[in-house]
């Protein structure tokens, strides 16, 4: 990831103490070392900050269409990268911004890809929703509700037909969790024994629908897989240390070959649904307390602080750093040029 | 004394061989009983007797070929012997594959080897003209659209470990209608996947599976269960290409028989081809003649792109020659012009070849000579070889089998008016199924579908004859 590795190589000297002095304790505690939770804060921040100026272009009229964003969920994807290995897969839904950060696709290409710009992930040409990326074996950005679902199973497909070590991690909503192919899906990857870690993002909502009214037994959506001889947990998706457990736990499982996984991670979107969402079926109350009390970010610059292991000037350095990285990836993308007029008849067909 | 009948045991089966007589004449045979072993070119199925008595004759020894469905195959004698003249036994039920197991000698005897000439053939058959894509001097031999298929895919599973092929019932059971037939025992439950019935998943796992590289062969049992899963041939399939700017990429294969059977109704029965081929990131294949089904078929599984292979399960039994040559690839986008005349064009694809190339044939006796295009691939549409034929002929019929309405032969109508509207000398006639759900009753669904008279009717009509 791009995290400034200056910063980190400073930070390593004393984090290497600190987590040497109470490793017992942090390893109990945390499962973080002080690098990690370094990192971890930086890449949440960074999704974080991407996504308020992304809300802010798209205030602007710089971005078109649909926009999804990820804040208040950051410490998901960031805690299940921190267990990836090189050549692991990811997928996810239309919500997709702090996915593509989290792997390491930068941030120009993606908020130049929101604006619809020729030096965006996809030339422009897929928006906010679709994008992808081969390098960091990012698969999209899928605009139907769980159709990511299959789409990633295939992916593990892939690796158990090649016979390498990946996993594939697929990511889907509460909401997408009512979708018959869902558990099409997780019929075929428990008979095929997919190496695939499906990851339910239960952030309580479905656009506008809670889960309570729309979800039988919303109170544990990854128990669903226990039909199927999937074992799953329930994780505290705010905190980014349980995530990269429970994701180590997950990948452990699915590289032994045993099949495919499942974690439900308990999470909540600050914002709405999509940026015209006002979200009104939700108190202001509720957000409130999630902010204040569950905040993932904070929650990890907390234990930063209180460990000594920055301070909060070495913290305010690394947010004027993202800052700066995220604007002028939004400087970039309302600058770039639109794709050419060409563009709109290639990329229909591959040639052989 | 009931007489037993040559069982239909498959909605397309005309005829059958008697493989095998499990009971001998003199035999106590009680109901339930099984009499016999019947192979169709889909499976081998038990014949049960539904009488009881004594087996008195065999009419049709075993081994024969070519039993005719309704043929009287043996007789049977009741205990209470009370003959009732001219009552025979209805049709034998039936109970069920015999072959359950890959290994079974049985399955590998289902069709007849290659090469050998099946009995059923219809017509048209005659109307295949020597193809210039074929090397002068080339052997052909005589195979089956299903061996064909089958021969393509094994070809291309041998020549490419990413090739693989999934679907219901596609290992085990040999395929639903027998064109996997022995691929399981050749290349391995890893690349013959038995799927559950679950279209929109699988469908979505290969799509996945062809992201990250793999080049799979989807077997859809009919394409009418493919609509379960058409968000992801679209959707997923044909779009991310675009969306990705070009990053991505899906080869893979979509197959399976499209359009009507025979007398299963409107759910089982639609054709399907104008909708794939509305659709930009697809391309769309739907080959007639064999030859063309083994050629196109391995052009589809080495292309880049999400292919739609739209087989007809009527042409499945229908031999045809098909060069011998160890790499034969037909490409993909490029018809063929299966017949040479000068009076009239009729463009037609996969079965309404056979309606046109029959009524070319009963034209020519008449003294009208048609030239028939197979358009073999419908998207990309080769609209050049219809311009340059209607430019001669000055007069065109368009052939399909599908809905008649935002179709096919509508799209080659707006093409021919747009690039040879000076060369008309009658309006562009079409014929189509009926716009109408597919019946069931014999007599309605003969309706539905078009036919050799309405193809000669419609080319009389565009010579004012």
């Amino acid at each position: 990831m791009a995290v400034s590795s200056a910063y980190l190589a400073r930070k390593a000297a004393k984090a290497e103490k600190s987590t040497k002095s109470s490793a017992k304790v942090e390893l109990k505690n945390s499962g973080l070392s002080s690098d990690e939770e370094l990192k971890a804060y930086y890449d949440m921040l960074l999704i974080r900050r991407f996504e308020e100026k992304a809300g802010q272009l798209y205030g602007m009229g710089s971005i078109g269409g649909f926009c999804h964003l990820y804040i208040g969920q950051e410490a998901v994807v960031v805690g299940m990268e921190m267990s990836a290995i090189e050549g692991d897969q990811r997928i996810t839904s239309y919500r997709d911004h702090g996915h593509m950060l989290a792997c390491g696709m930068e941030a120009k290409g993606v908020m130049a890809e929101l604006t619809g710009r020729q030096g965006g992930y996809s030339k422009g040409k897929g928006g906010s929703m679709h994008m992808f990326s081969r390098e960091k074996q990012f698969y999209g950005g899928h605009g139907i509700v769980a159709a990511q679902v299959p789409l990633g199973a295939g992916l593990a497909f892939a690796n158990k037909y090649r016979g390498n070590k990946n996993v594939s991690m697929v990511y889907f909503g509460d909401g997408a969790a009512n979708q018959g192919q869902v558990y099409e899906t997780f019929n075929m990857a428990s008979i095929w024994k997919l190496p695939c870690i499906f990851v339910i993002e239960n952030n309580r909502y479905a656009m506008g629908t809670s889960a309570t009214r729309s979800t039988a037994a919303s109170d544990h959506l990854g128990a669903r897989g226990e039909a199927f001889g999937i074992p799953s947990e329930q994780v505290d998706g705010m905190d980014v240390r349980a995530v990269k457990e429970a994701a180590d736990r997950a990948m452990e499982h699915c590289r032994s070959g045993a099949g495919p996984y499942i974690l439900e991670m308990m999470t909540y979107r600050y914002r709405g649904h999509s940026m015209s969402d006002p979200a009104k079926y939700r108190s202001k109350e509720e957000v409130q307390k999630m902010r204040e009390e569950h905040d993932p970010i904070e929650q990890v610059k907390a234990r930063l602080l209180k460990s000594n292991r920055a301070s909060e000037d070495d913290l305010k350095k690394m947010d004027a750093d993202i800052r700066e990285i995220v604007t002028a990836a939004a400087d970039f993308a309302v600058a770039d040029a639109q794709p050419d007029a060409s563009e709109l008849y290639t990329d229909i067909y591959k040639v052989a | 004394m009931p007489t037993i009948l040559m069982p239909a045991l498959s909605p397309t089966m005309e005829e059958g061989k008697l493989a095998k007589w499990l009971k001998n004449v003199g035999d106590q045979v009680k109901s339930g009983d099984v009499l016999a072993e019947i192979e169709t070119d889909k499976a081998t199925m038990e014949i049960e007797a539904i009488d009881e008595g004594v087996l008195t004759a065999i009419m049709v020894p075993e081994g024969t070929e070519g039993v005719k469905v309704n043929a009287p195959i043996a007789v049977i004698r009741e205990a209470s012997a009370q003959p009732s003249p001219g009552a025979s036994a209805p049709v034998s039920p039936v109970k069920g594959e015999t072959q359950k197991e890959a290994q079974s000698p049985a399955v590998n005897q289902v069709s007849p080897p290659a090469g050998e000439t099946v009995v059923r053939s219809t017509t048209g058959e005659g109307g295949v003209l020597s193809d210039p894509e074929i090397p002068a001097g080339t052997e052909m031999i005589t195979m089956t659209v299903r061996e064909a298929l089958r021969s393509a895919m094994s070809e291309e599973m041998r020549r490419d470990k990413d090739v693989f092929l999934m679907g219901e019932e596609v290992g085990q059971y040999q395929g639903a209608y027998k064109i996997s037939q022995g691929m399981l025992d050749e290349f391995g439950p890893e690349r013959v996947l038995d799927t559950p019935i679950t279209e929109h998943g699988f469908t979505g796992i290969a799509t996945g599976a062809a992201f990250a590289g793999l080049k799979p062969i989807v077997e859809f049992m009919t394409f009418n269960f493919a609509m379960q899963a058409i968000d992801h041939i679209i959707n997923s399939a044909a779009k991310t290409l675009y969306m990705s700017g070009g990053q991505m990429g899906c080869p893979i294969v979509f197959r399976g028989p499209n359009g009507a059977a025979a007398r299963v109704g409107a759910q089982h029965s639609q054709d399907y081809t104008a909708w794939y081929s509305q659709i930009p990131g697809l391309k769309v294949v739907a080959p007639y003649s064999a030859a063309d089904a083994k050629g196109l078929m391995k052009a589809a599984i080495r292309d880049p792109n999400p292919i739609i292979f739209l087989e007809n399960e009527i042409l499945y039994g229908k031999s045809f020659e098909v060069p011998n040559l160890e790499d034969w690839v037909v490409p993909i986008g490029k018809a063929r012009v299966a017949r040479a005349g000068t009076h009239v064009t009729i463009v037609s694809f996969s079965i309404g070849m056979t309606y046109a190339l029959a009524a070319a044939e009963k034209l020519a006796a008449e003294g009208i000579e048609c030239e028939v295009i197979d358009l073999r691939t419908i998207r990309p549409m080769d609209v050049e070889t219809v311009v340059e034929s209607v430019k001669k002929t000055n007069r065109c019929v368009c052939v399909e089998e599908g809905f008649p309405r935002f179709s096919v032969t509508s799209e080659l109508a707006a093409e021919i008016m747009t690039h040879a509207f000076d060369y008309l000398d009658a309006p562009v006639a079409r014929v189509a199924g009926k716009d109408v759900p597919m019946p069931y009753a014999a007599n309605l669904e003969k309706l539905a579908l078009p036919n050799v008279d309405d193809v000669v009717a419609a080319v009389k009509g565009v010579l004012y004859v």
